[in-house]
């Protein structure tokens, strides 16, 4: 591992020119047993995360303890001024009057599970990250337009830089680059 | 967005090809879409034009504020009896106008409506700057906004907390929530269309800058699977909130005792009138921007049809409302409910009460007729109406419920002043201002959607796997030949 990480290659980049071939490919390179793979996209292609492989349910979780978090806040910062740090008697009302807590709770609570969600998303997706070797690839700016690219990681234990190159060409890319970090 | 729907099976999936008719491409849908932000010379002059009577109108409201803060809200209409006049009114009409950025963006979202796909970012721009123009108003209202900062619980040396129990408390909470969550939806979805613009500018300034913002965006599957989740998630809390928002802004009055203001049937009226009003909104904006930037395929008259229809459903809801508001008030036996409904019939604000009828119950029956929904002068002219009806509703509710309640010794009339007028108009520039700015800024639909929703039309009934020989594939282009971008095809940064 030591070696391949100090590889000047990123990996090999296959493009492709519609979603469809995209994701076959995606699909065959993971039956081929390569595990570190990506693929790259202009819009959300359904079933190519599955096809790389990919799973990751971190981000309900995040998503839900930060709500959970914003629940609790809320509910204990309304009782701790109003019961603990300032008691006083509103109406005959009781200290811990808690349905006229409920509003805030739950404007608390959805306020932090949506922090939860988009710094949780930015920050499994490790962004912001201006730049990353994948960008080294050829027309890769396309890759927000109209191309679609399939990426073989250097660190894939089956990565061998001929024999991979000529897995992917197998693939009917339009074009196989050699992607330097 | 969360299912692919290759066989049309749902009701939406049937009129696809309707949403986006004609030929494009995934790289003419992007070039379509984002030129208008990196080639200048798109914008004609009903831009400019546009944007000098906002920019105009937006000094008006510098004007007012600054008189405001220099002699204090004495400069209103407002006294006793009447202390909500203009301010409360305009605030609630404008959240109301966000609310259907809202309902685009989440509701829509979730219930799968593909067609909100070419109106959903100019929506959420709406709502951003909806709420913006909202919020200066209860602010301006406490007479000292540099002290706003009291309505928040922090620990100081007064040794007081703010008052809980209270609807204007939690309608602090409510509007400065969705405000926020407003922002970061929006911005969200911004994410891969930034990354989308950064890729296309060629000027080493906005590509620095559009490179910032996307945060290095480079659409691998992996990042798409997360941001799916957190998006349909975002559409999954905004729903709630803002149901929650504009039911916590009819608490301000529900929850009070002043005939007319007590009753249940506020929230779901209120909510239902903000989606109404806020859809008259997007109308007003939409039917002339598509025209001038020549839009008329990717916000088609089926999305008119629609939005529309929203608006008589939601218009419907409405006057139901008002129906009930009426019938409770005779209903309850309390003499000064009757009082309060016979007042506004019959007293001295009688004109707002009418006015209000024809406008929110009488003028939207018209769009049943698919010829007036199809007829986009109309349609506008309806939008308007629909717009000054829905603010003679808050006039009714807080300016005529107020003149007269308990006790005729403290009666009386309440005569907005210029001021009151200034900022109300000023806010409109306001808002006119910041919509037309984004404009030019911002890609104003929403281009990875667009292109999904391209995918899915030449998609449909084929499969999932693609068909060799297809020329739609992939755009215009044969494969393989590879178009890089820049070439004279493609725009110029002015």
């Amino acid at each position: 591992m030591e070696r391949v990480a100090e590889s000047p290659i990123y990996g090999l980049v296959a493009e492709f020119s519609d979603p469809e071939s995209l994701l076959q490919a995606a699909e065959r390179t993971r039956e081929a047993g390569y595990r570190r793979i990506d693929a790259y996209s202009p819009f959300p292609v359904h079933g190519l995360a599955e096809a790389i492989g990919f799973k990751d349910n971190w981000l309900p979780w995040i998503i839900f303890l930060a709500g959970v978090t914003g629940t609790i806040a809320g509910f204990a910062l309304q009782i701790y001024a109003l019961a603990i740090d300032y008691p006083h008697n509103v109406g005959g009302r009781p200290l811990i009057s808690w349905p006229a807590f409920v509003p805030v709770s739950f404007e608390t609570t959805i306020l932090l599970a949506s922090f939860g969600a988009v710094i949780g998303m930015l920050g499994l997706n490790g962004l912001p990250r201006p730049h990353h070797p994948i960008f080294n690839t050829p027309r890769f700016e396309l890759a927000s337009q109209d191309r679609f690219f399939l990426c073989i990681e250097a660190t894939d234990p089956l990565f061998d830089i001929e024999r991979t190159e000529q897995f992917l060409e197998s693939l009917g890319p339009d074009a196989v680059s050699i992607v330097e970090r | 967005m969360a299912v692919s729907n290759h066989h049309g099976s749902s009701p939406a999936g049937d009129g696809l090809s309707e949403l986006l008719p004609g030929e494009h491409s995934y790289r003419s849908l992007g070039e379509r879409i984002g030129s208008i932000v990196l080639n200048q010379n798109k914008h004609r002059w009903p831009w400019y034009v546009v944007f000098f009577i906002a920019f105009a109108l937006l000094q008006v409201m510098m004007l007012s504020i600054t008189w405001l803060l220099w002699r204090g809200v004495g400069i209103w209409g407002i006294n006793i009896p009447v202390a909500w006049g203009f301010d409360i009114i305009n605030f609630v009409w404008w959240i109301g106008i966000g609310h259907a950025g809202t309902l685009i963006s989440a509701i829509l979202l979730l219930l799968r409506q593909q067609w909100r796909n070419s109106i959903n970012r100019f929506a959420e721009a709406m709502t951003l700057f909806a709420v913006a123009c909202a919020g200066l108003f209860p602010l301006l209202h406490t007479g000292r906004p540099w002290l706003a900062y009291w309505m928040l619980p922090y620990p100081n040396v007064l040794a007081m907390w703010p008052q809980f129990r209270s609807p204007l408390l939690w309608d602090v909470f409510a509007v400065s929530t969705y405000a926020t969550v407003s922002a970061l939806f929006w911005f969200v979805g911004l994410i891969p269309d930034l990354g989308s613009l950064r890729d296309r500018a060629r000027s080493p300034i906005l590509k620095g800058i559009f490179g910032v913002l996307a945060m290095g965006w480079r659409g691998s599957a992996q990042h798409w699977a997360r941001y799916e989740t957190a998006y349909l998630t975002l559409a999954g809390l905004s729903t709630p909130l803002v149901l929650s928002v504009h039911t916590i802004v009819s608490f301000d009055f529900a929850v009070s005792i002043v005939p007319g203001w007590h009753t249940t049937i506020f929230p779901p009226y209120f909510v239902a009138g903000a989606v109404y009003a806020g859809f008259a909104m997007v109308l007003t904006l939409a039917i002339p921007v598509r025209k001038w930037y020549g839009l008329e395929d990717l916000i088609t008259m089926k999305h008119m049809d629609w939005m529309a229809k929203i608006m008589l459903a939601t218009g419907l809801v409405v006057f139901y409302g008002y129906i009930c508001e009426a019938f409770y008030a005779f209903y309850s036996g309390n003499k000064f409910e009757i009082y309060m409904m016979t007042n506004r019939m019959f007293g001295p604000y009688a004109w707002s009460y009418w006015a209000l009828i024809f406008c929110n119950g009488v003028v939207p029956q018209f769009l049943w007729f698919p010829q007036v929904r199809y007829n986009l002068f109309w349609l506008f002219v309806i939008s308007q109406v629909v717009s000054v009806g829905m603010w003679l509703e808050r006039f009714v509710i807080i300016v005529v419920s107020l003149h007269r309640d308990y006790l005729p010794a403290n009666w009386g009339m309440y005569y907005p002043t210029i001021w009151d007028w200034g900022l109300y108009l000023g806010t409109i520039g306001q808002f006119t201002f910041l919509m037309f700015g984004f404009i030019r800024v911002l890609p104003m639909i929403n281009i990875f959607e667009m292109k999904d929703l391209w995918h899915r039309i030449i998609h449909r009934g084929h499969g999932r796997v693609a068909h060799a020989g297809d020329g739609r594939h992939g755009g215009a282009m044969a494969p393989g030949t590879v178009q890089p971008l820049g070439s004279p095809a493609a725009d110029v940064e002015g």
